[in-house]
């Protein structure tokens, strides 16, 4: 293992910023895995350590295949992390929406490009996302419809989906879309929750992980990683049934990410927020599953409480 | 005549409303709609909505038409000093033309294109930021720049800055309505979360001069308090980043022009004592946005200058 710093700024006030990256192997660069980019995405960071973790000790036991090299950013945003802050701090800008960078543009767009520079030219990238809107995931690969997206590749993780999606001109700037247009084959990995390292979900997705280097050959056959190993659907999020907040309170939720659902089932309720009566019931609109719920305890009117994959 | 736009319930006993006021008079079918407050840190519009509207309501008998008056488009991030739509965590200005069947916030942005559409005008009014201190000017996006060039002239602003297009902000309201044929025109001025008045009167002058070059106010405005705005087309402007982090310290205004090496301001450490960078104008030209906000990181923006 070597440990470097990849990308450093000072800063007025605070310790010197810096992203640092693990390297793995040596040789062809073969896999480049980018944590948090955003200060709330713990369980990114968390899952990236544990590889290192791992990779660490497999290197030592001579279980990584010669000739490749890995490279594992945990965090490209410790100073957002330690600020307990979404997004840069000084100027709210994400460094998601700064790809590919300019490294004499704003602060930002240098962080970008710094990163950008370290992880552009390798074979696969695996960056661990989160979603704007607050809510639980079944876990899923997704990836921009750019014309240069592996969908056999994605199958390669045996995560229960693999979700495409058309960028639209926002979306230029994101990791995922940069990095397929410098012919990386990129892939956003959401492994359900942002907050938690507790559980099943992070586990299942660091096996994940190991088991997708397996399979490109970057570590030993036989190295056991404990996970399901699922025939991906490849689905269009444009196919996801939305089923929206008809009114605002609270939200009371019967049912989450990764339950089955008749058409009919009660989904969950919206309550007034002083009066405690039920204002409207929520159910499923097709046979299928749940693949995204919304998880706090208020709703806004209209806004997306449940995504439903149907059968 | 005040209506609402948009209005959706939020959790507790509170409704999310947009609205706009609508002044009509005369037989003239013109309209022009004032809109501002995409950006809740941005003020210089509510002066403009204000002033604008007490010349107009003191003078009805000028008006041939209608004009509307958007003061708040994202009025929760007002309400809180927040740039984006608090709930979504967005910058609304990157979701436009929405959808009517997307998220609360996308809905919206649907509802105030489909009011906006048709218009004959749309003044869509900004105030940069709480970093950067801006003259009042107009940008346009190149593919635009036949249509709305001959109108930004009119509006008394001190620039007119033609840029190139990035598909990044085809997202934008005025994107959004000026790709489907309703001409929008940007207005920049001022810095963030205050109100320069000489500026907003300015804008005033201005809006009523667009108003009598299109045919809906009847009384000349006095075209020698008219400003020529300087033009720039496309690749004029350099950029002035710091090089290093620490406190950018200026007593240099904008709106004038500079000297190629001339000195803008420096970078100070308050630990050290020392001058960490002296900050040179990298070309001779005119001075249109100078840094307000003293905190910098390295890359952070301290001026741009159109290139004489
Ligand atoms: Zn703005």
């Amino acid at each position: 293992m070597k440990k470097e710093i990849l990308f450093s700024m000072e800063s007025p006030y605070r310790d010197t910023f810096r992203i640092r990256g693990y390297r793995f192997g040596e040789g062809e660069k073969s896999l480049a895995i980018v944590g948090s980019m955003r200060g709330d995405e713990i369980q990114q960071l968390y899952i990236c350590s544990q590889l290192v973790k791992q990779l660490k000790e497999l290197e030592d036991k001579g279980m990584l295949i010669p000739d490749h090299e890995i490279l594992i950013i945990p965090s490209a945003n410790p100073f957002s992390m330690n600020l307990e802050k979404r997004f840069w701090a000084m100027d709210s800008t994400d460094i998601n929406r700064m790809f590919p960078g300019y490294n004499l543009g704003e602060t930002t767009q240098r962080i970008a490009a710094g990163l950008f520079e370290a992880i552009k030219d390798y074979s696969y990238g695996i960056q661990m996302a989160s979603y704007y809107m607050p809510g639980n995931f079944i876990p899923h690969v997704r990836m921009l419809e750019t014309g240069y997206e592996d969908i056999d590749t994605a199958k390669l993780f045996g995560m229960p989906y693999i979700c495409r999606r058309k960028p639209l001109p926002f979306d230029t700037t994101l990791l995922n879309y940069n990095w397929q247009i410098w012919e990386t084959k990129a892939f956003s990995i959401y492994g359900g929750q942002n907050n938690e390292v507790e559980g099943k979900e992070s586990t299942s997705t660091i096996n994940t992980i190991l088991h997708f280097m397996q399979r490109i050959g970057l570590i030993d056959k036989s190295i056991r990683a404990h996970c399901a190993d699922y025939n991906s659907v490849l689905l269009d999020e444009s196919e996801l049934i939305s089923v929206n907040a008809p009114t605002a309170g609270i939200f009371y939720k019967k049912k989450d990410a990764g339950d089955e659902v008749k058409k009919g089932t009660p989904l969950g309720q919206i309550l007034d927020p002083y009066e405690g009566v039920v204002k409207s019931k929520i159910f499923a609109p097709e046979d299928g599953v749940v693949f995204f719920a919304h998880n706090k305890s208020l709703a806004l009117q209209n806004t997306p409480l449940f995504k439903i994959h149907k059968f | 005549m005040i209506k609402t736009i948009v209005s959706t319930a939020l959790p507790i006993d509170e409704r999310f409303m947009i609205k706009k006021n609508v002044i009509s008079h005369g037989t003239g079918k013109k309209r022009i709609c004032i809109v501002t407050g995409t950006h809740g840190d941005e003020l210089e519009g509510q002066f403009i909505c204000w002033k604008l509207q007490r010349n107009i309501l003191d003078n009805l008998e000028q008006l041939d038409g209608t004009v509307e008056v958007y003061p708040a488009l994202n009025p929760m991030g007002i309400d809180s000093i927040t740039r984006g739509v608090p709930n979504f965590d967005i910058d609304m200005n990157r979701i436009f033309p929405g959808n009517p069947n997307g998220s609360m916030v996308e809905q919206t942005a649907h509802a105030i294109i489909e009011d906006l559409k048709g218009a004959d005008m749309v003044i869509d009014i900004h105030s940069s930021n709480i970093f950067l201190r801006e003259v009042p000017q107009v940008r346009i996006n190149i593919n635009d720049s036949d249509t709305l060039v001959p109108w930004a002239k009119h509006l008394n602003v001190n620039f007119v800055w033609v840029h190139e297009a990035a598909t990044v902000l085809e997202s934008t309201l005025a994107h959004s309505l000026n790709s489907t044929g309703t001409k929008t025109l940007v207005v920049e001025l001022g810095v963030g979360m205050r109100i320069n008045h000489y500026y907003g009167k300015n804008m005033v002058n201005g809006l009523l001069n667009l108003m009598y070059e299109m045919g809906m106010w009847k009384q000349s405005v006095d075209k020698e308090k008219i400003i020529t705005p300087l033009l720039s087309i496309a690749d004029e402007v350099s950029f002035v980043n710091a090089t290093h982090s620490g406190i950018f310290s200026t007593e240099t205004h904008n709106d004038q022009i500079v000297e190629k090496g001339q000195l803008l301001g420096q970078i100070i450490s308050p630990l050290t004592g020392e001058v960490i960078e002296d900050v040179l104008s990298p070309t001779h030209g005119y001075l249109f946005t100078i840094r307000a906000y003293p905190v910098c990181y390295e890359g952070s923006l301290l001026a741009r200058i159109h290139n004489l």
